[in-house]
């Protein structure tokens, strides 16, 4: 994060010229407040932002303080329980397993959907001819067009939308699989049975997420300069070659940036649970934490004990987020090509 | 992350920027291993395509047919085209006022969102005062955090003060979980812009108020839009807040009343209407995003190139 504050300051400083910088900075001495200013920060800063210590962060820290006691949300006590609550979230089996499902999930979910992104987006900008200069595949927008549309689809949509081709009998995929004589798949519950289950809810993830990161990582693709491309291509660099040493290394940044959102939207997960398998699924095969957490406190009321995997569930993701920025120092170095 | 400065550069949707446009017609004529590629590429694309597209087009088909006609095939016609269905999913299952109040809260909570959003943003981003910090990584602590560890406090927030199960109560909440990505964004934006701008009014007398309203929010549109864009459809979107937060059926929001009314279809088995609502659902967006793709697309390179 330091980064991106000095990324950003050091710039500007540059650009505005000495005098004007310490003239600008002079007028807010303490004894130059005028209503103007005084108004201006209390609207523009002051109101807005203990708003949103309210709404936001003050719920933070309270579901930490929240995670210590046994607290059931409608007695007046709560008795401070220390960190039983934890203790007994390590040895609920059915939350171990949400948990497994979700590790599971934030592992294939992410390499996937973003492997298939780049592998799209790569045949899209440099899918045309290998000689002269580098090309685009012909009519490539109407490709990224399709490919974005389930992003502006809600999630929940989307999710209703794969239970009904789910359907056992009268789905579309079970339709299309006795057509081509699968006769095995008559009437196969694909969101029933534990062997395919966490599978079918993750194919629909990825359907919804992968048009949205080929968007992005064209961008990022289009970013380089195509100096770079011919000069490999000079080189004598085929096309999967300078995929692997050009592309790959050169949009590190949005790759990373991609592995934490999606990375984070797969730790969460309920709205597509919500729409597919509400229950947990075949043997709780797709039960995720959010899940569990949201029973545990709206239908059990055991607000202590739901705030506890809240503070899991974000230790998990911040956890995560740290091994993709572990992963991109510990492999970034030695792909630098030359910037 | 360093690329941050590239944010300034979003007014400029993604493909107009790009170094080496596509070359659509000229060059040398394609070899055989080209044609081999490019082919090769147009499969797995149109491959691709048909698998988004198809169930799409079922949904549509599946929304003019009966329920009994739904359980025959999945891939017969409809005996004839009504829109029985959508007159059901309209009326019975009341989608048009979930729709309604979808519109107010998501227009509200943006339009409150990207007021203050910008406001905040453009003190920290030109004012050095104690705290700045302080606010800076207060604001990536809510991009970072999930939602999901705020939801049992923030109930008994709005608990609290009344506000719980009701359209307000949801907007001032949009807006707050909101506000951390918009004022993250504009931040950098207005780090992007000059300052001598904003100096040379303030010389003229310009009071901050004027100086904001009349020179640096216009200097911020393309930006603005930006934001504007990935916060409606965010949004839009959203699930766990009005489900946890808004119970009462009154106040639905089109995303909780299409789950609703989904687990109510499994009983009442009322197919035909589900697709009508999903439909009805799905269209507006979609043509809203036919219509602005390109923008949109940009806003998304813009918004993730962080």
């Amino acid at each position: 994060m330091t980064t991106l504050t000095t990324g950003v300051s050091a710039p500007s400083e540059v650009s505005s010229a000495g005098g004007l910088r310490r003239i600008g900075s002079a007028r807010w001495r303490r004894r130059n407040l005028t209503f103007d200013k005084i108004s201006f920060f209390l609207v523009f800063l002051i109101i807005p932002v203990a708003f949103y210590v309210a709404f936001v962060v003050s719920p933070f820290v309270q579901a930490a303080y929240f995670s210590l006691t046994d607290w059931t949300g409608f007695t007046p006590t709560m008795n401070f329980v220390g960190l039983a609550n934890y203790g007994k979230l390590f040895t609920d089996d059915t939350f171990l397993k949400a948990m497994g499902n979700n590790i599971l999930m934030a592992i294939v979910v992410p390499i996937v959907t973003l492997g298939l992104a780049m592998f799209f987006a790569t045949l899209v900008t440099v899918g045309g001819s290998a000689r002269g200069n580098i090309r685009g595949l012909r009519n490539s927008s109407f490709y990224r067009v399709i490919s974005f549309f389930p992003y502006v689809i809600p999630a929940i949509v989307i999710g209703l939308i794969w239970s009904q081709i789910y359907d056992p009998s009268a789905g579309l995929l079970n339709g299309v699989l006795t057509r081509l004589g699968l006769e095995q798949f008559e009437s196969f519950a694909w969101l029933g049975d534990p062997r395919t289950a966490r599978w079918a809810v993750m194919f629909v993830i990825i359907w919804g997420l992968v048009g949205f990161y080929m968007v992005l990582f064209i961008a990022a693709i289009k970013g380089i300069p195509a100096e770079v491309f011919e000069a490999a291509r000079i080189d004598g660099a085929g096309r999967f070659r300078t995929a692997i040493s050009i592309t790959v290394p050169l949009t590190r940044d949005n790759v990373q940036t991609a592995f934490i959102y999606i990375g984070i939207l797969a730790l969460d997960a309920f709205v597509y649970m919500a729409a597919l398998e509400p229950g947990g699924g075949p043997d709780n095969t797709t039960l995720v934490m959010a899940q569990q957490l949201f029973t545990t406190a709206f239908t059990k009321g055991q607000f202590g004990y739901a705030c506890a995997m809240g503070v899991v569930l974000a230790v998990i993701t911040l956890a995560y987020a740290g091994l993709v920025f572990a992963a991109q120092l510990i492999f970034g170095g030695k792909s630098e090509v030359g910037e | 992350m360093t690329q941050i400065s590239q944010v300034g550069a979003a007014p400029v949707p993604s493909g107009e920027r790009v170094p080496f446009e596509p070359a659509e017609a000229g060059g040398p004529p394609g070899t055989a291993g080209d044609k081999a590629v490019t082919g090769f590429s147009h499969t797995v694309l149109i491959i691709w395509s048909i698998l988004v597209i198809l169930p799409l087009i079922w949904v549509l088909m599946s929304s003019f047919k009966t329920s009994s006609e739904i359980f025959a095939s999945p891939f017969a016609l409809p005996a004839r085209w009504s829109f029985e269905n959508y007159v059901n999913a309209w009326t019975t299952a009341g989608i048009g006022s979930f729709f309604l109040n979808s519109v107010i809260v998501v227009a509200c909570a943006l339009i409150l969102t990207m007021l203050f959003g910008s406001m905040s943003a453009y003190v920290l981003a030109r004012f050095d005062f104690p705290g700045n910090r302080v606010v800076y990584y207060l604001m990536l602590a809510g991009l970072t955090f999930p939602i999901f560890l705020a939801i049992v406090p923030l109930f008994f927030v709005l608990r609290g003060i009344g506000l719980l199960n009701t359209l307000p109560g949801l907007i001032l909440t949009y807006a707050a979980f909101a506000f951390p990505f918009t004022v993250f964004f504009l931040y950098a934006f207005f780090r992007s812009l000059s300052k001598s701008i904003a100096e040379a009014a303030a010389v003229d007398g310009a009071g901050e108020w004027r100086i904001f309203f009349q020179i640096m929010l216009p200097m911020a549109r393309p930006g603005l839009a930006t934001v504007a864009i990935l916060n409606f459809v965010g949004l839009w979107n959203q699930f766990l807040l009005p489900i946890a937060l808004n119970t009462n059926p009154d106040n639905f929001v089109l995303t909780q009343a299409m789950a609703s009314f989904a687990s109510q279809a499994g009983y009442s088995v009322d197919f035909g209407a589900l697709f009508a609502a999903v439909v009805i659902t799905v269209v507006p967006v979609l043509i809203i995003y036919l219509i602005f793709q390109r923008q949109l697309q940009g806003s998304v390179s813009a918004g993730t190139n962080k």
